[in-house]
């Protein structure tokens, strides 16, 4: 039997507004095995956003289980949940949240500089592990504005990878991509997860969904749909369909 | 490891934002400099005041014999003989507080040089005299103690004493006066000191040894006064009393019995002194402590903008696992930094700039170390401070709101 990464019991989250409690997630219960890829999509306000804060413990619940690695992250402090950030999820973010006028190995060495375990050796030798991973290997010492967006977003996840956490986070990471490039980063994650490593994407374009081996719809703070995809497309294939067709579309205009 | 990494995180900050950082140091680079440079010249003024007070012979005492009544009739102090030569030694011998005392009695006369002769006063002192009034030699030299012990017929004149004495500009040095026909060797040229503040013409002396004045001119064996120096001016009052006690052991006076002597210190001049001083020091000190608490303002102005410009670097950090401690510090060593730098530099601008001061405008300066210390220690507590805040309100941010902040 495969790991559980992710256990979701009778999740749920309410805020309050004055004298008015939203429900944004009113009893959610799922797992994530290790190695799966899991998009988790729905439109605006169906609790989408919640449940990134709550996965990537930025956020706790009001009531329910929630563990990540065999960690219950309910009552934790703050101090104890940064750790866990630090030590088990890999952020990825749509506006890539990189540090300006710093160079891509210092971007990836960051969540390393917030633990004490690892030292300035062994975090300069995993930031260009991960860097040539994500095929940077020769743009090191690029700052953020000598990349492009692809490249800054590749960045993105080098950093996401660098602290080898048990699930990647990533929220709409392809928004802020054109289509060719957004094909090149989902054939990055699909090679990632092929390596094991277990993604969570969250979004609201259906396209990205055809990528991952699982999807999980919410809707007003409720599951609706959670299937898994038996037809994975591969990123590659359409990044080489999408070329073609621009090509193609070319010859024609020319003649 | 974790606080070194947190330092590095900082110092980069820093130097990513080289503009921003030097200008948020020059408020206080200025800040200190110009304490150090003000509390100089304070100083320096200080000094220079203190010389020429001294020289008028602020910390200056003077002991005369009491006024008493005799037979129903008040007395002149001058007429007095109860002041002797062993009260002198005692006052030497038991004071702490008096660096130089002279013995004095004095008489007036015709100072006669061939034709010329002249009217004036014979102060019959011993060598420390000089230092009591603060006075130098324009030429030749003061009488010795040896030349008091023998009484000799030696004598130190004046400047006003010599234009009438010797008014066809021959040398005085060496040449013989009588003083109420007792024949004087001059020996030396007293520097010209001018009139004092009552309009006495302080050259109009001859000075001879207390000794002969007492044997050979006036024939007595008590003393007019006795003129002593405190060892500062702060300490003259006090040396006042010390001598009264020293007088009255002396003079074996019980606790009923008024003094029959009088002490009197330079008051005036010494309230002058500490006034000046006082107001000088409150001055500066005004001045420094508005300088600096701009430089502080400065630092938390910036560090406040900082926070805020940050939000999102802040939320990214808070979710790749910084705690809010780590924030905190990252941000309070950024304060600090610049606050100790801009003190380190100030101080060196502020030394500079003294060095200037005192080479190409001429005003006495004098730099305190009291002034480097405090202003910057005061810089340091100013960064701490004034960064806490900030900081503090960067490190309570909610990571969500910080990411999401635009």
């Amino acid at each position: 039997m495969t790991k559980e990464i992710i256990k979701i019991e009778d999740l749920k989250r309410e805020f309050t507004m004055g004298t008015e409690t939203v429900h944004a997630l009113r009893g959610i219960s799922f797992d994530i095995k290790e190695g799966e890829f899991v998009t988790i999509m729905g439109s605006s306000g169906s609790g989408k956003s919640t449940m990134l804060n709550i996965l990537g413990c930025l956020d706790q619940p009001t009531s329910g289980i929630y563990e990540i690695d065999g960690v219950s992250v309910k009552d934790l402090s703050r101090n104890e949940l940064a750790t866990i950030r630090n030590e088990k999820i890999g952020f990825i973010f749509q506006s890539y949240n990189l540090l300006a006028r710093t160079s891509a190995i210092e971007n990836v060495e960051l969540p390393l500089l917030y633990n004490s375990k690892v030292s300035s050796e062994e975090r300069r030798k995993r930031a260009i592990e991960a860097l040539e991973k994500v095929g940077l290997g020769d743009r090191l010492h690029h700052t953020p504005s000598q990349l492009s967006g692809g490249q800054q977003q590749r960045v993105a996840i080098a950093r996401s990878l660098v602290n080898n956490p048990v699930m990647i986070l990533a929220d709409e990471a392809t928004g802020n991509l054109d289509t060719r490039t957004s094909y090149e980063i989902m054939s990055l994650f699909q090679e990632l997860n092929k390596q094991g490593i277990t993604i969570t994407f969250v979004t609201h374009e259906p396209d990205i969904a055809t990528f991952s081996s699982r999807t999980i719809v919410l809707k007003d703070g409720n599951i609706m749909q959670d299937y898994k995809n038996d037809n994975i497309q591969s990123a590659a294939n359409e990044l080489a369909n999408y070329l073609n067709k621009t090509i193609n579309y070319e010859t024609i205009k020319c003649i | 490891m974790r606080l070194l990494n947190v330092f590095k995180i900082a110092t980069k900050a820093i130097v990513l934002n080289k503009t921003r950082t030097l200008l948020t140091m020059l408020g206080i680079i200025i800040g200190v400099a110009s304490v150090i440079a003000m509390l100089a010249i304070g100083e320096g003024s200080k000094e220079s005041i203190r010389t020429s007070i001294s020289a008028m012979g602020s910390n200056m005492i003077t002991i005369k014999a009491g006024a008493d009544t005799r037979g129903g009739v008040r007395q002149e102090a001058s007429v007095m003989e109860s002041l002797t030569l062993s009260d002198y030694e005692a006052i030497k011998a038991q004071s702490t507080l008096i660096s130089y005392s002279s013995p004095v009695v004095e008489g007036r006369g015709q100072v006669i040089n061939g034709s010329n002769n002249w009217p004036s006063s014979i102060y019959g002192v011993n060598p420390e005299y000089l230092n009591i009034k603060v006075v130098g030699l324009q030429s030749g030299s003061m009488f010795t103690d040896a030349e008091v012990q023998t009484a000799s017929k030696v004598a130190v004149i004046g400047q006003t004493v010599v234009d009438n004495v010797f008014p066809d500009g021959q040398e005085p040095v060496g040449q013989m006066i009588r003083f109420n026909n007792i024949p004087f060797k001059v020996i030396g040229v007293l520097e010209e000191k001018g009139e004092n503040t009552f309009g006495q013409d302080q050259d109009d002396v001859v000075i001879a040894p207390y000794t002969t004045v007492q044997k050979r001119i006036l024939a007595i064996d008590h003393l007019n006064q006795i003129m002593a120096s405190a060892i500062s001016e702060e300490e003259a009052p006090n040396a006042v009393i010390e001598v009264s006690k020293i007088l009255r052991e002396q003079h074996k006076l019980t606790d009923s019995d008024t003094d029959d002597f009088t002490v009197r210190s330079m008051e005036e001049l010494i309230s002058t002194f500490s006034s000046t001083s006082e107001m000088l020091t409150i001055l500066l000190v005004a001045v420094a402590s508005i300088s600096l608490l701009i430089g502080g303002i400065g630092i938390m102005n910036i560090m406040y903008v900082s926070v805020k410009e940050r939000t999102k670097e802040i939320g990214l950090r808070m979710a790749v696992g910084a705690k809010g401690a780590d924030i905190l510090m990252q941000f309070l060593i950024e304060a600090i930094l610049i606050s100790i730098t801009g003190g380190v530099l100030g101080v060196l601008l502020g030394l500079g700039s003294t060095v200037f001061i005192e080479k190409f405008l001429n005003w006495p300066t004098s730099v305190a170390l009291y002034s480097i210390v405090i202003s910057f220690a005061v810089c340091a507590v100013t960064g701490i401070f004034f960064g806490w805040y900030p900081a503090r309100k960067a490190s309570a941010l909610d990571p969500i709101t910080a990411l999401r902040y635009e």
